[in-house]
């Protein structure tokens, strides 16, 4: 219950960035009275899903906003309730499979640091490149290349 | 040995490859000028094979298969044929003229009980006297095997080059749907034929490639759920795991002499190039930076390592010495050239180019730099080199599916192979045993 708690108060706080600053305070002064409001969100929309995989650009290994605020979520969760993780990189099909493997194994890496710098445990974290050889999608468009490009946190 | 050679000697590949078959000719008494790939091929009439009707094998179109694909020659119809000679008492020269035959092949297959013996014999049409005259024997499931026998020595006795039809090549295959032997490492004749599953699982398979001598390859499992570089022993399959580390373990590439393995490794950071002792289990670092340094492949006399890199900030390849450490940069066309193979004779490079976000196989002259585009099918990667050097097997893709290729290194002959179930990818063309 702790867990999902704090992960749910996480992504409201989040959220909370961008339209109602001004109830900070009064979460702060009336915690006891906003926990059960946020359990009852989670009762309702059952769980908080946070995404679990991470978008690239071609050829590159440079984290998305998307990817970033994401991250930051988990960061949170892994903080409050560690776990051991594994990301597995990938690549498109495009270009040679062992510069792939390296690409997909650059890909988790910069997912790895981005948790460590969010003060998630080293040492909690392995890091597997797949490069090309598991798609998650088959097909040469680049629709299919942009879901294949991908850190996948398991 | 690969180093830069007085580029005012040679302007271009096509000159080089003329050139090196003019010298072979010179040398071997040869009877076809091969300058022109499959734009004049050879007409030769190739005979079925007396005694050899209702065997499990067709060895006349076995024969006619490997001779054609070689882009040298034109087999002439069976159905055309005016009478079926089986020795030269039997050859009237004026009917395979009439044919516009060139070379005529005939020959009679004996069955030993055990075996087969069959012997052959090659005819110079307008000259019409024989220039070949031989016999070769199999096992009684070995069929196939002389029939690719007769293919080398006619194509050699023609050419003047070493035959590739009795060679073999391994490749992945890759059944695209969750199974304990969805990933494949297959070994089969360099035609397709006779496929061996050496080795299957759930989980992928990659980077297969020989030793010199043909007895062990060497390739990259993830079955411990992390990719590891495995030798394998052919003769008795048995596996040896050559490294685990943590990140990256790929690209193993034999030394020339068997001794080393080259290969790229993560642990101290970013993808760099090793070579590890096979004995000792010594490892050594080639390279180090924070580039991505891949794919090594060993320079025919084991003194250097050719290998791909960003470091220059688009994807080239580099080739490095082992005894100084210094690099140098060997691809200049296009913005990406990666995944390089060394030629038998060590003066050119096969790679993966990238002209105008297409991918193709290219080559290049070492000594003149001269970069040529092979193949125009989609999505090319994987180029291996056949151990005579005239022609490669490399990956593509055709009705959305991963198939092989092959094209002839002047780029006149090219042609598919027969594709089996599931993508495959990854040849490796075996050398010679």
């Amino acid at each position: 219950m702790k867990k999902t708690y704090s992960a749910i108060a996480f992504a409201a706080a989040f959220s909370l960035l961008t339209g109602c600053a001004s109830n900070k305070n009064t979460d702060a002064s009336n915690a006891a009275v906003v926990e059960p409001t946020v359990e009852s969100t989670q009762s309702s929309t059952n769980t908080v899903v946070i995404d679990t995989t991470f978008y690239f650009e071609f050829d590159s290994a440079d984290l998305t906003t998307a990817a970033r605020s994401a991250l930051m979520l988990h960061a949170e969760q892994l903080a409050s309730n560690p776990r051991s993780i594994r990301l597995e990189g990938h690549a498109d099909e495009r270009g040679s499979r062992e510069y792939n493997m390296a690409l997909g194994e650059r890909r988790a890496n910069a997912v790895r640091d981005l948790l460590v710098l969010q003060g998630v445990n080293a040492s909690s974290i392995e890091t597997v490149s797949y490069g090309e050889e598991q798609a998650a999608e088959q097909g040469s468009s680049e629709m299919v290349w942009s879901k294949n490009r991908r850190v996948e946190l398991k | 040995m690969i180093k830069k050679l007085p580029s005012a000697v040679i302007k271009n590949l096509i000159v080089v490859v003329t050139l090196s078959l003019v010298a072979l000719q010179a040398s071997a008494n040869l009877f076809i000028e091969i300058n022109r790939g499959n734009n004049n091929p050879t007409p030769i009439a190739i005979v079925p094979f007396a005694g050899a009707n209702g065997l499990l094998e067709d060895i006349q179109a076995i024969v006619s298969d490997d001779l054609v694909r070689s882009g040298f020659f034109d087999s002439i119809p069976k159905a055309d044929m005016l009478a079926f000679p089986k020795s030269q008492a039997e050859v009237v020269y004026r009917d395979w003229k009439m044919l516009g035959a060139s070379f005529l092949l005939v020959g009679e297959l004996t069955n030993l009980g055990d075996k087969y013996s069959v012997r052959y014999q090659l005819f110079d049409v307008l000259a019409q006297k024989p220039i070949l005259n031989a016999t070769v024997s199999g096992g009684s499931n070995g069929l196939r095997d002389i029939a690719h026998a007769i293919s080398d020595a006619v194509y050699e006795k023609l050419t003047g080059i070493r035959g590739i039809f009795s060679t073999k090549m391994l490749y992945v295959q890759d059944l695209k749907r969750p199974s304990a032997s969805r990933y494949r490492l297959v070994y089969a004749d360099v035609d397709g034929a006779r496929p061996r599953v050496l080795l299957s699982g759930s989980q992928p398979i990659l980077s297969p490639s020989w030793s010199a001598d043909g007895k062990r390859i060497t390739y990259v499992s993830f079955e411990t759920t992390r990719p590891a570089i495995y030798i394998m022993e052919l003769a008795t399959g048995r596996k040896t795991q050559m490294t685990n580390f943590k990140g990256l373990n790929g690209a193993p590439s034999f030394s020339p002499d068997g001794s080393r393995l080259a290969l790229v490794l993560s642990k101290d950071g970013s993808p760099d190039i090793y070579v590890l002792d096979i004995a000792s289990r010594a490892l050594t670092r080639v390279t180090s930076d924070q580039y991505i340094d891949t794919e090594p492949n060993w320079s025919t006399d084991g003194n250097s390592v050719i290998f791909t890199s960003n470091r220059g900030g688009s994807v080239q390849i580099y080739q490095v010495n082992l005894q100084n450490g210094r690099p140098e940069r060997l691809t200049f066309e296009g913005d990406y050239n990666a995944r390089p193979r060394v030629s038998p004779d060590g003066k050119s490079l096969v790679m993966v180019h990238r002209s105008n976000g297409v991918f193709h196989i290219a080559s290049q002259d070492i000594a003149s730099g001269n970069m040529r585009i092979l193949t125009e099918t989609y999505l090319d990667e994987s180029p291996s080199i056949a151990p005579n050097g005239a022609m490669l097997l490399y990956a593509t893709q055709h009705n959305k599916r991963g198939v092989l290729g092959a094209v002839s290194m002047d780029a006149g002959v090219k042609f598919r192979l027969p594709s089996t179930e599931g993508d495959v990818r990854e040849p490796a063309w075996a050398p010679y045993f």
